[in-house]
């Protein structure tokens, strides 16, 4: 069921990535980002703010998803799942190391129903 | 410590499952199936499986899930989503059904603003409601940031205080419009009837710099009801024992989705003429108001449009004096004080649908407000014509960590005022000012924010002007938060309208005349410093909350109202210094599932230098105690409810004016003694549209003897009504009722 709903968040996000060209001074981005808590949500929230050019970033736990909205004339979507992934969180096209991974709080360890 | 802790607590947790399962079933346990579940804050929409079951990711807590199935209920529920739950749905009743089934959850009716990096606490309804408030300056009897005070029996209005300052040094706004200014600075709080507000939020200390530059103590802002979110029909009736009778009506409209009004009418009067502190006046002046409201709301979510016009008017009399009046008898005194305002207001606001951050704002409000007063044979007359404009921006600076908001403003005023005391005089003028404003506000998404503010004027007797404002709020821990605060304010002062009680005595007015462009007097100048803890903790389960605060007004230059002298009353510059200090330490215990205790204390230095020197302020208790009990009986099935309240409050000796100049019979103690009033409220709500009050107000009949120094002479040298520190009346007792008509039959519980 959770995968089926990334998926479709990965189809419809791509679909809107696509149609769109032109650099966007406000583009409105949603991608998949796992986490569990009010914890992850202000790591992996901090991490998008760090990129330049995200000028909003919400997260919700119970979609998985990271609302952005950024100047697309400054950063890529892929820079922000970069740092994101940097912190210790999975992203649609970027999975954090697992050294990264290792660094997060007990509470914070997402994975758990995969490979662990 | 906490952390490791969390270490040893967490992997627990955290082993035993990612979902949390919903099971929905019927009041025999059989699971129901195909339920549709909307979960408004998270955006979705589940439905049950054959054997009513649905999941949810963990790391939610309390969620408003709304269920939906034919032949059932709808139920709206505030669900805890910790761990696995279950809900029952009830069949629909065939006749009489209910459509909706509210549960919610009781948050505390006096939450203090957790984001908020001001000091801001929000008084909802519930908390309104918990002594009947007839109008908004009777509302904060329970609460003990605001001290309600004794006005002299002649006007019967009501003052409040904040920080040790009357209301003039408090910015008081209408939906952020500064709407209690002027002509009604005063007086204006008693004429916006108690079941208008929405809710009140109360900063103190330096507020925010958007409204304008008069704060000086504090800003209470109250919202108004909202036609878009009102029932369409609401009644209350209220009436005491002192023969006070009050009546609200509401009327709501929807005319569309984005269209909707509501009409607001209050009447009250007081016709019955009570003595019973034996002094030969009347306890409280006989009166009648009428008072409209009709507000027009237009929302467009998609087109990102919010706009809001008001229209208002009202009209108020009040007579006192002695019990008996009669124009030949040198033995009678009569005050009359009428009061009639008219306000058309508006509010229009974009929000940039492609940018949630970024959004314009307009407000203007045109008032017209007089207040004719008469007092013996002194009389003051106002007009007061006055325009506010407003046009806000905000935004943010790369991203929505760093928020800004700025504008303009235009303000104009016109008075035309007469005084008529041992003097006569004409004080008509105009005043304008434009200003604007910038305020930046950082948040770090954690733990540590802050607001810095100012705005520049130009005053046309005020000159041009710098005002700094700076907010900080730090949370060192989960529990604990600290906010600082500090600002500068200065206005000009109203000071007939702000000091009108002192006409109801024989004192001459003296102005010392300093060629300022305000009565001859310089503009008032202050400075606001202040810092709070706020820290939660639990003791035996139960969750107790300590407020400390302690903030102090320093005045560089203040109109000085000086009584020490009893023949006269002296407006003044300050000479000197004047500073307020106030310290307040507040518990709050929620001692069981609906019994919640508050209890406070404040100590209050409010000092100035007159011209026999430095002295307390006259009639401020230096000292108070403050208690409130608050017992909700459980929300039974059709929505019956009891709810009680007691207020127990201690004041401390209070200052009187030195009256030794007075012949012996004629004067007053030093101080005050001290006194308690226990005021208690019992309501009983028979179903979710229809509920009644019985309340009883000073239960220790507490009576303040020599009132009015030399009631038995009021055209007397001696006579003076403006010595008052607690109540005339003695224990008074009330009744209300509250009937509304919705539109949807339904009925709140709470889990």
């Amino acid at each position: 069921m959770k995968k089926l709903i990334a998926i479709l968040v990965f189809l419809f996000v791509g679909i809107h990535a696509n149609a769109q060209d032109k650099p966007n001074k406000n583009k409105k981005v949603e991608i998949e980002v796992n986490g569990n808590c009010d914890m992850c949500k202000k790591r992996i929230e901090k991490a998008a703010y760090s990129v330049k050019g995200v000028k909003s970033a919400i997260w919700n736990a119970e979609h998985q998803d990271l609302h952005l909205i950024i100047d697309e004339t400054k950063c890529k979507i892929l820079d922000v799942e970069k740092a994101i992934a940097k912190v210790g969180h999975d992203t649609q096209d970027v999975k954090a190391s697992d050294a990264e991974y290792d660094k997060i709080h007990g509470c914070c360890k997402y994975r758990t129903d995969e490979t662990h | 410590m906490y952390k490791l802790l969390l270490l040893v607590l967490v992997p627990i947790f955290s082993l035993a499952q990612t979902s949390v399962q919903g099971k929905i079933t019927d009041k025999e346990n059989n699971p129901i199936a195909k339920v549709k579940i909307t979960i408004p804050e998270l955006n979705t929409t589940l439905t049950t499986d054959e054997s009513g079951l649905f999941s949810l990711v963990q790391g939610n807590r309390n969620l408003v899930l709304i269920l939906e199935k034919e032949g059932f209920q709808k139920l709206e529920i505030s669900q805890s989503c910790t761990i696995d739950f279950s809900i029952q749905l009830q069949k629909m009743d065939s006749e009489n059904a209910i459509e909706v089934v509210k549960v919610e959850k009781k948050l505390s009716t006096l939450g203090r603003k957790q984001k908020a990096v001001t000091n801001t606490q929000n008084l909802t309804q519930g908390e309104l409601q918990k002594a009947a408030c007839c109008n908004l300056s009777e509302s904060f009897e329970t609460n003990p940031s605001i001290d309600v005070n004794f006005s002299d029996a002649v006007t019967g209005n009501k003052q409040i205080k904040m920080l040790g300052l009357t209301s003039p040094y408090i910015l008081m706004s209408e939906e952020n419009i500064p709407a209690i200014r002027g002509a009604l600075q005063a007086t204006g709080l008693n004429f916006i009837p108690g079941t208008w507000a929405e809710s009140i939020q109360i900063t103190k200390g330096a507020g925010s710099v958007t409204n304008g530059y008069e704060s000086i103590s504090g800003q209470i802002n109250y919202e108004l009801l909202k036609p878009q979110k009102e029932d369409p029909f609401f009644a209350n009736v209220y009436a005491s024992n002192d023969g006070r009778y009050e009546l609200n009506t509401h009327f709501a409209k929807k005319y569309s989705d984005k269209l909707s009004s509501l009409v607001l009418l209050h009447g009250n009067t007081r016709n019955m003429k009570n003595d019973m502190n034996d002094d030969g006046f009347l306890d409280n002046p006989l009166g009648k108001q009428v008072n409209v409201l009709n507000r027009w709301q237009y929302n467009d979510v998609e087109k990102g449009i919010v706009s809001f016009l008001n229209i208002k008017y009202f009209k108020d009399e009040k007579t006192g004096g002695t019990f008996n009046q009669d124009a030949v008898n040198p033995l009678s005194w009569k005050s009359n004080v009428t009061t009639e305002k008219m306000e058309v207001s508006n509010k229009l606001g974009y929000l940039f649908p492609d940018m949630p951050f970024q959004s314009i704002g307009f407000q203007q409000a045109f008032q017209y407000n007089k207040m004719n007063s008469q007092f013996g044979l002194k009389e003051h007359q106002i007009n007061h014509k006055s325009y506010f404009s407003n046009l806000l921006f905000n935004s943010i600076i790369n991203n929505t960590k760093h928020k800004f908001i700025t504008g303009i403003n235009f303000n104009y005023d016109s008075f035309q005022e007469d005084l008529q005391v041992n003097f006569t005089k004409n004080y008509d003028r105009i005043d304008t000012s434009i200003g604007s404003f910038f305020e930046y506000s950082y948040d770090n998404l954690n733990n540590f924010s802050f607001v810095l503010g100012a705005r520049a004027d130009n005053h046309n007797r005020l000159g041009l002007f710098f005002t700094p404002r700076a907010h900080v709020k730090y949370n060192p821990f989960e529990k604990t938060t600290l906010r600082f605060s500090a600002g500068r304010g200065k206005r000009a002062s109203n000071m007939f309208v702000e000091n009108i009680n002192v006409l109801a005595s024989s004192r001459d007015i003296v102005i010392n005349d300093e060629n300022g462009k305000l009565y001859g007097l310089n503009p008032e100048i202050a400075w606001n410093y202040g810092a709070s803890l706020i820290q939660k903790f639990f003791i035996f389960g139960k969750e107790n909350e300590i407020v400390v605060d302690y903030y102090k007004t320093d005045f560089d230059n203040q109109i000085v109202v000086d009584l020490e002298n009893p023949r006269q009353v002296t407006f003044s510059n300050l000479k000197g210094k004047s500073f307020a200090e106030s310290f307040q330490i507040e518990w709050n215990i929620s001692l069981m599932r609906h019994l919640n205790l508050r209890t406070a204390y404040k100590y209050l230095n409010v000092k100035t230098d007159y011209a026999t020197g430095l002295l307390e302020k006259p009639l401020q208790a230096k000292n108070r105690f403050f208690a409130n009990i608050a017992y909700e009986t459980h929300i039974l099935e059709k929505g019956q409810q009891w709810k009680f309240d007691a207020t127990f409050n201690w004041i401390g000796a209070q200052r009187l004016p030195n009256t030794l100049a007075n012949p012996i019979e004629y004067q007053l103690p030093t101080y005050s003694p001290n006194y308690q009033l226990i005021n208690a409220q019992v309501t009983r709500t028979f179903s979710s549209t229809f509920e009644m009050y019985l309340g009883a107000e000073n239960l220790g009949n507490f009576k303040q003897k020599n009132a009015i120094v030399a009631s038995d002479n009021p055209n007397g040298p001696f006579f003076d009504s403006t010595m008052i520190y607690g109540p005339v009346f003695g224990n008074m007792f009330y009744a209300g009722l509250r009937f509304k008509i919705k539109t949807k039959k339904e009925v709140v519980r709470e889990i």
